[in-house]
């Protein structure tokens, strides 16, 4: 066991996988000689050269589109992209592409590629810098989306990703990337689907995904000091969804919160209150709640981008909600 | 090129001309649905430059990936005609087991990477796949055939920068029709001569006559040897033309019959018969019979097998929308 920063436990996954195969390689802006904006191939351009660590040009749409070919050819490209924003870019591969090729060939040629990019709200990154896309991954058949939530399943997924034949997007977090947790020194792998009960409770389930389950765990937290029991879910993959997951947990605290970080409508909370409604509805003691962003791209301001983006504070507020104490 | 080889791609083209007016009579009786491309009169470009490939041979095959207009590079990749003709027909035994139609043909074992409907989008597959020849270190490359309007997309630029900074073993051919659809390409393109775009990024690159398949292949040739032999990608334009519309939905009022007749005047199923007559390798009665048993086949047994084959079960609708195989080297849990 051994404390490691998430952006550590990417770059040892990418270590790991590149000397597992040379099959792996890794292709991104400044990934290579300037060692990656998050620090995520820091020292491998040394180790493994320009051919496996590829520096990019800021041409997103045809590098990813480079990397689903190799991957069609039998390579294991993992594609960083800077920022989420910048996956706007690559979307007509990605999804016209990448999401498809399987399918449309009747199951003949994968696209084995694992697209990495931080997704999330940062400090007055402003409106073209914020962007959580995780909604528009999640409703595109054809694709794997994860989100993890510490160095474990960063480290883990990852390495579960590389080794997947399907297209994964790995969507990280700007505030997560020196997020510490203890991990094992020997090799291992987290599953690309299943979500995971990261606190038990009897009162509340708390429903996150990447950054907002910490939001639910320190909502959590005060909770118990009013004498609340509540559950803490990690959705972890958002495609394929843990559905079974989700009902367990209603049925047993009968209570439901949903916390994201995208702005609301038709996003990732709208699709988990639906799965609620069809598998659990009359288990629910109470109606439930969502607690999301504002519906305005990200202000720069930081009063406003704070009352934009939601909080621990929204989420515990939330809870009190659903519990019928305000 | 010996006698008989001359007289297998005069077959060849025929083959692919009566093949692409079957699938026009199948879409009109509605046996096929959808977009349909028809190849018509760009034959010597996909024949000639896959002749000067390494196709037909599986695996070791060149990559070869294409836009929608893909029937043609298909079958010459390797593809069998059956298995295309049944996909058309959105059956089960299609090369794409019925789930991709007549734009998106794909058959993984003669390494045709498919065709696409997005319009620039096979330039970075392209790069990719040759990627991916080369980091494995096998001698073999890819081939991207796409159109004249596909050049004004941004991935064009991007691709043609990354795969001359790359030095990747990538042909692009150009099949320059002249049209995007509708629109003639001196009213959207800046540089008629699309050869000379790829300047911009240092590139080898040439154009040619695309009706006379002899010229076709002797350009296509050197342009291979200098791909296959690590030298970097190449730029080939080919001048041809689409004698049909572009879809099945088109009265092409954009041109007039003036310009189709004189085009057609180097048709090149024409072209080449003529030549092998002169050269006394075939006689004109010789055509006719070579016709005969080329529509004899396509009705007894490619349209036969597309006819009669199953169609995909409704509740096979989600396989195949994930890899149903996981990687045979993962040990343990990947998925669950
Ligand atoms: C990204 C995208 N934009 C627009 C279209 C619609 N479209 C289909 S084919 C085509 C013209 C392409 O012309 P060209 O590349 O010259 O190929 P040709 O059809 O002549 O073989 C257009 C505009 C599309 N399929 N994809
Ligand atoms: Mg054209």
């Amino acid at each position: 066991m051994a404390e490691i920063a998430y952006w550590e436990a990417i770059r040892r996954a990418h270590d790991e996988e590149m000397a597992n195969d040379k099959l792996v390689i890794a292709m991104g802006e400044d990934i290579g000689v300037a060692g990656g904006t998050y620090k995520a191939t820091f020292g491998l351009y040394d180790k493994y050269g320009p051919e496996r660590i590829i520096d990019t040009p800021i041409s997103e749409n045809s590098y990813t589109g480079i990397g689903i070919g190799a991957s069609m050819a039998g390579m294991r490209p993992i594609i960083e992209i800077m920022s989420i924003n910048f996956a706007l870019l690559a979307l007509d591969t990605l999804i016209n592409a990448a999401a498809k090729i399987h399918y449309m060939s009747g199951g003949q040629i994968s696209c084995p590629i694992v697209m990495r990019t931080p997704g999330g709200t940062a400090h007055q990154l402003a409106a073209q810098h914020s962007a959580r896309l995780a909604r528009m991954f999640m409703s595109t058949s054809g694709l794997r989306v994860v989100t993890p939530r510490g160095p474990l399943d960063a480290y883990g997924m990852l390495k579960s990703a590389v080794r997947s034949n399907d297209p994964v997007i790995i969507i990280e977090h700007e505030q997560m990337y020196n997020l510490k947790e203890d991990i094992p020194d020997e090799e291992f792998f987290r599953p690309l689907e299943g979500a995971e009960v990261v606190r038990e409770g009897s009162d509340i389930t708390l429903i996150g995904y990447n950054y907002s389950v910490h939001l639910c765990l320190q909502a959590a937290k005060r909770l118990e000091a009013d004498g609340i029991s509540a559950e803490v879910l990690d959705l972890r993959a958002l495609k394929p969804l843990d559905r079974e997951s989700i009902r367990k947990s209603v049925e047993k605290t009968h209570r439901v919160l949903v916390a994201e970080e995208d702005e609301a409508p038709v996003g990732v909370g709208a699709e988990i209150m639906a799965v609620i409604t069809e598998d659990c509805f009359y288990a629910l003691d109470a109606q439930p709640v969502r607690i999301h962003a504002a519906d305005v791209p990200v202000p720069y301001n930081a009063k406003l981008e704070k009352a934009a983006i939601p909080s621990a504070d929204d989420v515990y507020h939330g809870a009190l909600k659903v519990m019928g104490k305000i | 090129m010996n006698d008989a080889d001359k007289k297998r791609l005069l077959r060849e083209m025929i083959f692919y001309r009566r093949f692409e007016d079957r699938t026009f009579e199948a879409y009109m009786e509605r046996k096929i649905g959808g977009f349909l491309h028809l190849y018509t009169g760009q034959e010597a470009v996909a024949t000639g430059v896959l002749e000067m490939a390494r196709t037909g041979q599986g695996a070791d095959n060149d990559y070869v990936i294409t836009g929608y207009r893909d029937h043609v590079h298909a079958i010459k990749t390797g593809a069998a005609p059956r298995e295309v003709m049944a996909e058309l027909y959105g059956k089960e035994t299609g090369s794409s087991k019925g789930r991709g139609g007549s734009m998106h043909i794909f058959d993984a074992s003669q390494n045709f990477m498919g065709g696409y409907a997005l319009v620039g989008q096979p330039f970075p597959l392209a790069a990719g796949l040759a990627m991916g020849c080369k980091h494995k270190g096998t001698d073999q490359i890819a081939i991207c055939f796409l159109g004249d309007g596909a050049n004004n997309q941004g991935t064009f630029h991007e691709t043609m920068n990354m795969a001359k900074v790359w030095n990747l073993p990538v042909l692009f051919v150009c099949e320059n029709n002249q049209y995007a659809i509708g629109t003639h390409i001196n009213r959207s393109t800046a540089v008629l001569d699309q050869y000379k775009r790829v300047c911009a990024y240092d590139m080898e690159a040439s154009q040619h006559d695309g009706m006379d398949i002899d010229i076709v292949m002797e350009a296509s040739k050197k342009a291979i040897d200098f791909v296959r032999s690590g030298k970097g990608p190449y730029f080939i334009e080919f001048m041809t033309y689409r004698y049909r519309g572009h879809s099945m939905s088109d009265a092409k009022g954009y041109r007039t019959k003036e310009e189709e007749a004189e085009w057609q005047k180097r048709d090149p199923i024409k072209i080449y018969t003529e030549r092998l007559i002169e050269a006394g390798i075939i006689k004109a009665a010789d055509i006719k019979t070579m016709e005969k048993e080329i529509d004899d086949e396509i009705e007894n047994d490619i349209i036969k097998f597309a006819e009669e084959s199953p169609e995909p079960k409704v509740e096979d609708l989600t396989k195949y929308v994930l890899d149903d195989n996981p990687d045979p080297r993962w040990v343990g849990p990947l998925h669950k």
